[in-house]
């Protein structure tokens, strides 16, 4: 049984475009990459980068899902071992199952594209 | 997803609007009233990295990834207030860097008056940011600094190179500030407000360059799932500059002599060109005419390239300036790291004075910094310099004939570079001071890497960076 640790920035449902100005994030626990174990929000008193990595180092994360990052924390994480998904923007169910699914990428638009609320 | 709007009755037949909104030096987004994206014009494109394909239809906030997008929207104020908005912000790109940014919100209202949707205006801000200490400088020129006989010449020839319209290259050895060159001559020129698109030529395999720079076509190879503008159709109306051009492979050199004779682009499986209104400046720190001759370097490339060209003198001929960047980056890092240091010891002057500097100014200005950061009086002493330095004895240098005179039968392989090369060690001696200095220094905060950065008096992100590189486990 492997544990592992998925982490996910979030605005409401959706993935919060900048991982800097976080002030949620999800933390989903997942046993062998499938069934969810465990599920827990953190709320950081305030938005900052430093503080976020920090928060990643501590719960011990796996893999980051988040949207822009600046490349400085971006290879910090990396270096940390840490799997960083960056540039991923929609809601943050649908990344975490495309994840499962093993078909999540950097840089993935899981929005519904419309204009003037037509499906386009 | 291609998209053609126009403007009716505006002249006697239909405007080509996207072309308009290509034209104007601003990045511009146009959103509907539900903030999704409608169109994208180039500049827009440039700085953010996101192509209107890929963009269309999105969450705004999503594409521009601007900190006022999150905590305060612009366009939501401006739609409570009913009038334009102008704020500082600033943008992540899809290259992962933050640009500082002005956004200009306004409403766009259809014929009738009736609320149709927004348009937002990006400006770069990097240019006018001038609370750098490395700006504002005397006897400088952008943010090159000298007052050497060599550098006063350059500083006159700048400014008139700049306002022309002439390709650049420019020569000078590893660490002269080639790159820094090419940007002032962008921001002094008339292309200013348009973008500057760096590409390394030696930076990418040649499948993956050529798409790089000249873009794609969806579907014009495997992988190629959407249209890719290329760096050239980017750098529209701006200046794209070309740095380690000796690497370019020679397939490629063909397609820029196409590019530089005609001035169009044809992406991978386009069948239409783009017609590109860009400025080239080419940077290398190799001997292209030495290139030329073994055939490794196309002689038409170089002809057209060499229109003007700027050869940045090694520091060692420029004996003036050497004390005027110590004092500089001296004042650079104090201010920087928060450090009250006045000025150098004698005997730290002198061995600083009496070095010869292989790296050029990255050299110095490394050097600089490892001083500020270890010095614990007012004054730079000598112990405060990296111990390669003090080791260096003159006349050690290990410079290589000039081209001119080297024998002609030098594997192509081994393909000259300007720069003389630093003996291998010399590298491992600065690199293990540095390296045995941050061990040191986590012994003894017992691996405490906060602590270690304190000691240092260098930032966490730093240190780790430092740990990577020195490959410290």
């Amino acid at each position: 049984m492997t544990l592992h640790k998925v982490a996910i920035p979030i605005l409401g449902e959706e993935i919060v475009p900048r991982f800097d100005l976080t002030t949620e994030v999800i933390i989903l626990t997942t046993v062998n990459s499938s069934e969810i174990q465990d599920k827990k929000i953190i709320v950081l008193p305030k938005s900052s980068s430093d503080e976020l990595c920090h928060t990643l180092l501590v719960q011990e994360i796996n893999t980051l899902i988040c949207g822009a990052i600046e490349d400085e924390y971006y290879e910090f994480l990396k270096w940390k071992k840490i799997e960083v998904f960056d540039g991923v923007c929609g809601v943050w169910t649908q990344a975490f199952d495309r994840w499962q699914a093993r078909t999540l990428t950097p840089g993935d638009i899981l929005f519904t594209r419309m204009l003037e609320g037509n499906l386009i | 997803m291609d998209v053609f709007p126009e403007v009716h009755q505006l002249m006697r037949s239909p405007l080509d609007f996207a072309h308009i909104l290509d034209e104007i030096p601003l990045g511009i987004m146009v959103m509907d009233t539900d903030l999704r994206v409608v169109y994208l014009n180039q500049f827009f494109q440039a700085l953010t990295g996101f192509s209107l394909d890929i963009a269309r239809g999105i969450p705004c906030k999503n594409i521009l990834r601007s900190s006022a997008c999150i905590l305060n929207c612009p366009v939501l104020a401006t739609h409570r207030k009913n009038r334009s908005i102008s704020c500082t912000s600033d943008i992540i790109n899809t290259d992962r860097q933050k640009l500082p940014v002005r956004i200009t919100t306004a409403q766009i209202t259809d014929t009738l008056g009736h609320f149709t949707g927004y348009m937002e205006t990006i400006e770069d801000m990097r240019s006018s940011a001038t609370d750098d200490p490395e700006k504002n400088v005397a006897y400088s020129f952008a943010n090159i600094i000298g007052r050497s006989r060599k550098m006063e010449m350059i500083f006159q020839t700048l400014p008139v190179l700049a306002q022309s319209d002439t390709s650049i290259l420019i020569t000078g050895e590893t660490g002269t500030g080639k790159d820094l060159v090419a940007e002032a001559v962008h921001q002094t020129s008339g292309r200013a407000d348009g973008p500057f698109i760096k590409i390394n030529c030696g930076a990418l395999p040649e499948t993956l360059l050529e798409s790089e720079i000249f873009g794609h076509m969806k579907g014009a190879f495997t992988g190629a799932v959407e249209n890719k503008p290329g760096r050239f159709k980017l750098a529209h109306n701006g200046t794209i500059f070309l740095t380690e051009i000796g690497d370019l492979p020679l397939p490629l050199q063909v397609k820029l002599l196409t590019f530089l004779d005609d001035r169009i682009i044809y992406p991978l499986g386009a069948t239409k060109g783009f017609n590109a209104n860009v400025r080239i400046i080419a940077a290398t720190h190799r001997d292209l005419e030495y290139m030329v001759s073994i055939g490794k370097f196309r002689k038409d490339l170089l002809f057209r390239l060499n229109v003007a060209r700027i050869h940045l003198p090694p520091l060692r001929e420029r004996d003036a300036d050497i004390r005027l960047l110590l004092d500089h980056f001296l004042n650079y890092y104090t201010k920087k790291q928060d450090k009250k240091i006045n000025g150098f010891s004698e005997s730290a002057l002198s061995v600083l004075l009496g070095y010869t500097y292989e790296g050029n100014i990255r050299e110095l200005k490394n050097i600089m910094e490892y001083a500020v950061n270890v010095a614990q009086s007012s004054r730079i002493e000598s112990e405060d310099l990296p111990a390669y330095i003090l080791d260096y004895e003159p006349g050690q240098s290990t410079s290589k004939p000039p081209a001119a005179k080297r024998a002609p039968n030098v594997p192509p392989d081994q393909l000259p570079a300007l720069a003389p090369q630093r003996t291998e060690k010399s590298e491992q001696t600065w690199a293990s001071v540095q390296r045995q200095m941050i061990i040191d220094a986590l012994k003894t905060s017992r691996g405490k890497k906060n602590k270690a950065a304190q000691m240092l008096g260098m930032s966490r992100s730093t240190l780790w960076r430092k740990i990577k590189a020195y490959k410290i486990e």
